[in-house]
C-alpha cells in the first residue's frame, strides 16, 4: 500500500515535471506535513472536501448557493481525479488567487477571499500535507450550478473586482499576539465571514457587516459580533471556547452547519488557538441595528404562543426559558433565539435538528420535529412568544415565513 | 447456509442494558465489538419524541416497544402435568426489544438487593434451621457478596444519576433513607424527586406507626446530572409515561441517555440491528464457542466468528438460547440435575386500593419511580419465625401514572361497565389511591424453563417452555405483607379499601411484572449453577451470561440495578482476569 502511494506520488511528480523544482527545503518532513494537518483542521477543508460517508478530502460534499450547488472536488493527490497533477504553485494560487490549474477562475464557495490572508508557509504546510494523502481515485464534477452561472469563469472576474481583495493577513502592532492570532484564523484559515458574513447579490461579502449574521442553506448563521442582545456580547471568552470545543456552552450548542464545523475543526483546535479566536471576537464593535422592543405579553400572538409553549416546549427548555446546559439549549437572552432572521428557529422547530458530539460533550440531544403536528401560524406564534419573553426582544414571525420554508424543506 | 464474516474479538447479543456496558467497558480496552441486536435501532427523539412519547394506546395497550410473538414467543403451563400452550399476546409480563432493551421501557426504579439476600440459603438456614425451608425450594447463595458487588452498584447509579438519599454510608445510618439498606461508599448521585401528595400522607402514616419512610430510589431524575462518561440527562417533568414508554425528555436513565452516546464514537463498536441471532456456535469439543449465526431481515443467514461471546439479551431469551445452543446440560426435574432451566423465578406483587372523600392525589403527577416506601417487611429484615415463610418485599405508595385509558379503579360492588362504572370512574380517579407491595419469590424444583416439544419459530428451533406457579411460602408472605400495607393504608383515613394480596394460581395474561428471573444462574458448584460467580459459563468458558438470568432466586426489589452491578462487575473480571488469561475464572 505504503509503496503504491509513493510511487503515484512519484509518477505524478514525473508528469508535472517539477522533481527538484522547489527542492530548497524538505517538503516531507514530519515537522511540516503535521503543521500542515493542523492547519487542514484550522481551515476545515474536510468539510466541504467529503462526501457524507466518503473517503476524507476524495471531494463530494454539496454547498448549495442560491445559484446552484457546487460540489467540493477531490483535493487528495490522485493524477486523473484531484490535485495529482498539480504543483505547489498552481495550489498557493487557487488559496490565495482562487485560480485553479491551467488558470480557470474557482467559485467564491472556496473561500479564497478569506485564505488570501492565509501566509505563504502556512499554505506550503497545508500543501504538503494534501500531498501526503493517500491518492483516492474519485471523479467529481464540482460545478451543478444553474445556466447561465455554470458558464466557466472568465480569466478576469468582475465578481472579484468587486468582492475580492487579495493579500496575505497583515498584523495590527497595536494589538497583542493573541488578538493578531484570533485575527488570522477567524479572517483567513477560519473563514468564519463565509457563513456568518452577509452577502451582496453576487454573493460577495458585504465588507462593513462583517460577521454581523447571515443565511445560508435554510439555517442562519448568528451575528458574531458583540451585540449583547443577538450577538456574543454577553458571552464570556470562556463561553466561547467552551462552545468551539465542546460544541456546547451554558447559552447553546450546535447543530446544523456549525455542527460540522464543531465536529470537523473548532472541537481539535489547540486551547491557544481558541482563546485567540475568542479574544479577537470579543474585541470587535457590536452589530449596527436599531434597538427593538419587546412585543406585549398581552398581544393575542404572544398569547397563543405561551399556550403552545407551555404545552409542547416547556418540559425540556423549562418554563423560565433556562433550558439544561448541555441538553436543551437556553432561550431566555439567547443570542440565536434574538436573531433578526429566525430561519434557525423556524427550521428546527418544523423538522428537528440534531446537536454536535464531542468527546468532551457526547450527548447529542436533539430537537423532534413538529412541523408534522403545529402548522405555520402555531410555529410562527409559538417563535415570536419565545423572542419576546424573558428579556428578549426580536421581531415577530410571520406564518408566511414558516410557509415558504416549510416548502423549501419539504422540496429537499 | 450461513456465510462467514471476518472474526471479531467481542460479539454481544442484544444491545440493552448489560450489553451496552459490556460493550463500553471492553470498548475502552481496544477490542473490537460487534453487538446484534434483534430489535431497531431506537433515539430519544426521533422515536419517542414529546409530540408523542405519550400514547397510552400505542405504546402500553398495543406495545408498541416490545417484542412481536410473531417473531418469538414461549410456551407456558402452570405445572408439569398440564400441555404447555404458546403465548401469543403479552400479558404477566413484557419482552423488550430494540437498542436499549428494557432500559427504554422501565419505570426506573433503582433499588439495591440486601446483603443478606446473596447467601439467602445460608442465611435462613443458620437462622431458623433447614427445615423451616420447604423440601422443594431450591434457593441457593449467589457466590458473590454484596459488598464485593457494592463499587459497581455504586457504578451503576453513578452512570444513571440516580436519584435517592442513602440510608447508610459506609455503616453510618442516615436519616431519611432506608436504614436495612446495605452499606453504601456515598451518597447518591442526585437528591430524590419531588413526591405528591399520597406518597407524603404515606409516609407520614408509616412515621406514626414506627415504621423509616424513604424515597423509592429513582432512574428519573431528580434534577440534570452529567454522568462519568460526559452524558447528560435532564429533569425529570413527572409526566406519568415511564414504564412501557420512552422517555421523551432525556430524564430517564437508559442506555440511550447514559452510555450509547459514548458508545457510539468507539471506532471500534459496531451494532447490527434487526439482526436476530440463532445460536451460539461451538467448536468439536462443545467447550469453546466460535461465535454465532444471525439472520438479518432479508432471511440471510450469517456467522460472525468471535474470539469471546456475551450473552446480553433479555433473561428469557438467553435461556432460549442457550437451549438451543446446547450450552450446559439442560434442566430435569425429576432427576434435579441439570443447569439451563433451572430456578427459573418471577415476583410477587399485590396492592391495596383506598377510597378516600376529602382527598385530592392528582394521580397523573407521577414518575415510574416516585414514592415512599418502607422496607421493614423485606428480605430477612424481620423474623419469620412466627409466620412459617421465608422472603419478603417493599412496599409503599409509590405513584407511577394516572393515565387516561386504564387508571380506572373503582371500590368493590361498582359494576363493570356501563353508565355506573364510568360515574365512578370520574368520582375516584383524583381521590383512590393505590399501595403496592414487591414481593421476593423462591426458587422451585418444579419450576423450571426448557423446550417445547410440541411448538416450534419460524426457524423451526424449539420454543422454550415455561412451567411456573406461585407456591405456598409466596402466597403466604404476600397474603403477610399485603397485612401489613393495608394497616399504613388504612391510617392514611380512606373512606374504604381493598386488601388485595396475590392469589394463586399464577396467571400468564395477568400484567404482574416484567421481573422474570434464573434460568442460568450463578453460583459456586457447576453441578446447581450454570455460571461462575463472575458471570461466565461453566461449561464454555469464552461464554458470559449477562442479566437477571444469573439470579438463583428473586429478591424483594426491582432487579435493574443489580442486573447493571454485575454487568460493570462481570466486566471488569473480563478487563482485569481474562483477557489476560483466557480461561475458566474460576477452577473446580
Amino acid at each position: 500500500m505504503k509503496m503504491r502511494n509513493l510511487m503515484t506520488l512519484a509518477l505524478a511528480a514525473y508528469m508535472t515535471g517539477t522533481i527538484g523544482a522547489w527542492a530548497a527545503e524538505d517538503g516531507q518532513s514530519f515537522e511540516k506535513i503535521e503543521r500542515g494537518r493542523y492547519l487542514a483542521v484550522l481551515g476545515d477543508c474536510v468539510s466541504c472536501h467529503t462526501a457524507p460517508g466518503g473517503k476524507p478530502f476524495a471531494g463530494g460534499a454539496a454547498l448549495e448557493t442560491p445559484f446552484g450547488a457546487l460540489i467540493g472536488p477531490n483535493i487528495t493527490p490522485d493524477v486523473a481525479t484531484g490535485v495529482g497533477a498539480w504543483s505547489e504553485e498552481d495550489f498557493r494560487r487557487a488559496m490565495h488567487e482562487g485560480i485553479g490549474r491551467g488558470g480557470a477562475r474557482l467559485y467564491p464557495a472556496m473561500p479564497y477571499p478569506a485564505y488570501t490572508k492565509v501566509t505563504r508557509d502556512d499554505v506550503s504546510a497545508i500543501w504538503a500535507y494534501l500531498r501526503s494523502l493517500d491518492p483516492v481515485r474519485n471523479e467529481v464534477q464540482p460545478n451543478q450550478l444553474r445556466f447561465p452561472f455554470n458558464v466557466r469563469r472568465p480569466a478576469t472576474s468582475t465578481w472579484d473586482l468587486i468582492n475580492f481583495q487579495p493579500g496575505v493577513f497583515q498584523p495590527n502592532p497595536s494589538k497583542s499576539d493573541v488578538w493578531n492570532r484570533g485575527a488570522y484564523l477567524v479572517e483567513g484559515l477560519g473563514h468564519c465571514g463565509t457563513c456568518h458574513t452577509p452577502k451582496n447579490i453576487t454573493g460577495g461579502d458585504r465588507g462593513s457587516e462583517a460577521l454581523q449574521g447571515a443565511l445560508l442553506q435554510d439555517w442562519y448563521a448568528p451575528d458574531l459580533t458583540e451585540d449583547p442582545r443577538t450577538g456574543i456580547g454577553s458571552w464570556s471568552i470562556e463561553e466561547i471556547v467552551r462552545y468551539l470545543k465542546t460544541g456546547a456552552n451554558s447559552y447553546d450548542i450546535a447543530s446544523g452547519p456549525m455542527a460540522e464545523a464543531v465536529s470537523n475543526s473548532t472541537s481539535k483546535m489547540t486551547d491557544a488557538d481558541l482563546l485567540a479566536i475568542a479574544t479577537y471576537l470579543k474585541d470587535r464593535a457590536p452589530r449596527s441595528g436599531r434597538a427593538v422592543t419587546a412585543l406585549a405579553a398581552a398581544n393575542p400572538r404572544m398569547v397563543a404562543g405561551q399556550a403552545i409553549y407551555e404545552d409542547r416546549c416547556a418540559a425540556c427548555h423549562s418554563r423560565s426559558g433556562a433550558g439544561v446546559p448541555n441538553l436543551f439549549p437556553r432561550l431566555a437572552s439567547a443570542p440565536l433565539i434574538q436573531s433578526v432572521d429566525p430561519t434557525s428557529l423556524i427550521r428546527a422547530v418544523l423538522i428537528g435538528s440534531r446537536a454536535v458530539a464531542t468527546s468532551a460533550a457526547p450527548t447529542a440531544p436533539a430537537m423532534p420535529a413538529f412541523g408534522w403536528n403545529l402548522n405555520d401560524t402555531e410555529v410562527a406564534d409559538v417563535l415570536t412568544y419565545v423572542r419576546n419573553t424573558w428579556g428578549n426582544a426580536a421581531s415577530a414571525v410571520q406564518p408566511e415565513d414558516v410557509s415558504k420554508l416549510r416548502e423549501r424543506l419539504s422540496s429537499r | 447456509m450461513a456465510r462467514k464474516l471476518p472474526a471479531t474479538d467481542v460479539l454481544i447479543v442484544g444491545l440493552g442494558w448489560t450489553g451496552s456496558i459490556l460493550a463500553h467497558e471492553l470498548a475502552r480496552s481496544g477490542l473490537n465489538i460487534v453487538a446484534i441486536e434483534r430489535g431497531p435501532w431506537r433515539d430519544t427523539a426521533t422515536d419517542f419524541p414529546p409530540a408523542y412519547a405519550q400514547d397510552e394506546l400505542r405504546y402500553h395497550i398495543r406495545h408498541d416497544l416490545f417484542l412481536r410473538p410473531a417473531q418469538l414467543t414461549m410456551t407456558f403451563r402452570n405445572r408439569a402435568s398440564e400441555t404447555a400452550l404458546p403465548i401469543r399476546s403479552w400479558g404477566s409480563f413484557m419482552p423488550p426489544n430494540g437498542v436499549g432493551g428494557g432500559g427504554v421501557h422501565w419505570n426506573a426504579e433503582t433499588w439495591r438487593f440486601l446483603p443478606s439476600d446473596f447467601q439467602m440459603k445460608t442465611h435462613l438456614t443458620e437462622r431458623y434451621g433447614e427445615k423451616f425451608l420447604p423440601g422443594d425450594m431450591t434457593i441457593q447463595d449467589w457466590g458473590i457478596t454484596y459488598d464485593e458487588l457494592e463499587p459497581y452498584y455504586d457504578k451503576f447509579e453513578y452512570l444513571c444519576g440516580t436519584s435517592g438519599k442513602a440510608g447508610n454510608i459506609k455503616g453510618q445510618i442516615q436519616t431519611g433513607g432506608n436504614p436495612f439498606e446495605g452499606a453504601r461508599a456515598r451518597e447518591y448521585p442526585t437528591p430524590p424527586q419531588k413526591q405528591p401528595y399520597g406518597p407524603t400522607l404515606f409516609a407520614q402514616a408509616a412515621k406514626d406507626m414506627g415504621y423509616k419512610p424513604f424515597p423509592q430510589p429513582s432512574g428519573n431524575l431528580s434534577q440534570a446530572y452529567t454522568n462519568p462518561l460526559g452524558i447528560t440527562l435532564g429533569p425529570c417533568t413527572y409526566c406519568g409515561f415511564c414504564e412501557w414508554f420512552g422517555c421523551g425528555n432525556y430524564s430517564k436513565a437508559s442506555p440511550q441517555t447514559t452510555i450509547l452516546p459514548a458508545l457510539v464514537r468507539q471506532p471500534n463498536f459496531e451494532a447490527r440491528t434487526q439482526c436476530e441471532v440463532l445460536k451460539i456456535n461451538l467448536d468439536g469439543s462443545g467447550k469453546r464457542a466460535t461465535g454465532v449465526t444471525y439472520v438479518d431481515t432479508s432471511g440471510n443467514e450469517w456467522e460472525q466468528p468471535a474470539d469471546l461471546v456475551l450473552l446480553c439479551a433479555f433473561q428469557l431469551f438467553n435461556v432460549h438460547l442457550l437451549l438451543v445452543s446446547g450450552i450446559g446440560k439442560p434442566y430435569d426435574p425429576r432427576a434435579n440435575e441439570g443447569v439451563i432451566g433451572r430456578n427459573y423465578s418471577y415476583q410477587v406483587t399485590s396492592s391495596v386500593d383506598a377510597f378516600f372523600d376529602d382527598k385530592i392525589f392528582n394521580p397523573f403527577i407521577a414518575s415510574g419511580s416516585i414514592g415512599m416506601c418502607i422496607d421493614e417487611f423485606n428480605g430477612d429484615n424481620f423474623d419469620h419465625g412466627p409466620h412459617g415463610f421465608v422472603g419478603g418485599g417493599y412496599m409503599g405508595a409509590v405513584q407511577t401514572n394516572g393515565r387516561p385509558l386504564q387508571t380506572t379503579r373503582t371500590p368493590k360492588g361498582t359494576p363493570r361497565w356501563g353508565l355506573e362504572w364510568k360515574e365512578a370512574v370520574a368520582k375516584n380517579y383524583l381521590s383512590n389511591y393505590e399501595a403496592v407491595t414487591h414481593g421476593s419469590c423462591c426458587s422451585y424444583r418444579d419450576v423450571y424453563c426448557d423446550l417445547d416439544p410440541t411448538y416450534t419459530d419460524r426457524f423451526g428451533r424449539k420454543l422454550m417452555r415455561i412451567t411456573f406457579d406461585f407456591h405456598e411460602n409466596e402466597l403466604k408472605m404476600s397474603q403477610y405483607l399485603t397485612g401489613r400495607l393495608a394497616e399504613v393504608v388504612q391510617k392514611m383515613g380512606p373512606r374504604q379499601f381493598e386488601t388485595k394480596p396475590r392469589r394463586g394460581p399464577y396467571d400468564v395474561t395477568v400484567y404482574q411484572t416484567t421481573h422474570t428471573c434464573g434460568g442460568a444462574i450463578m453460583g459456586a458448584d457447576p453441578k446447581s449453577s450454570a455460571l461462575n460467580r463472575y458471570l461466565q459459563s461453566w461449561d464454555v468458558s469464552n461464554l458470559f451470561v449477562m442479566g437477571a438470568t444469573a439470579f438463583p432466586q428473586n429478591a424483594g426489589y426491582n432487579p435493574t440495578d443489580t442486573v447493571g452491578a454485575l454487568a460493570y462487575w462481570a466486566a471488569d473480571a473480563i478487563v482485569k482476569q481474562y483477557l489476560k488469561s483466557p480461561g475458566p475464572l474460576v477452577q473446580i
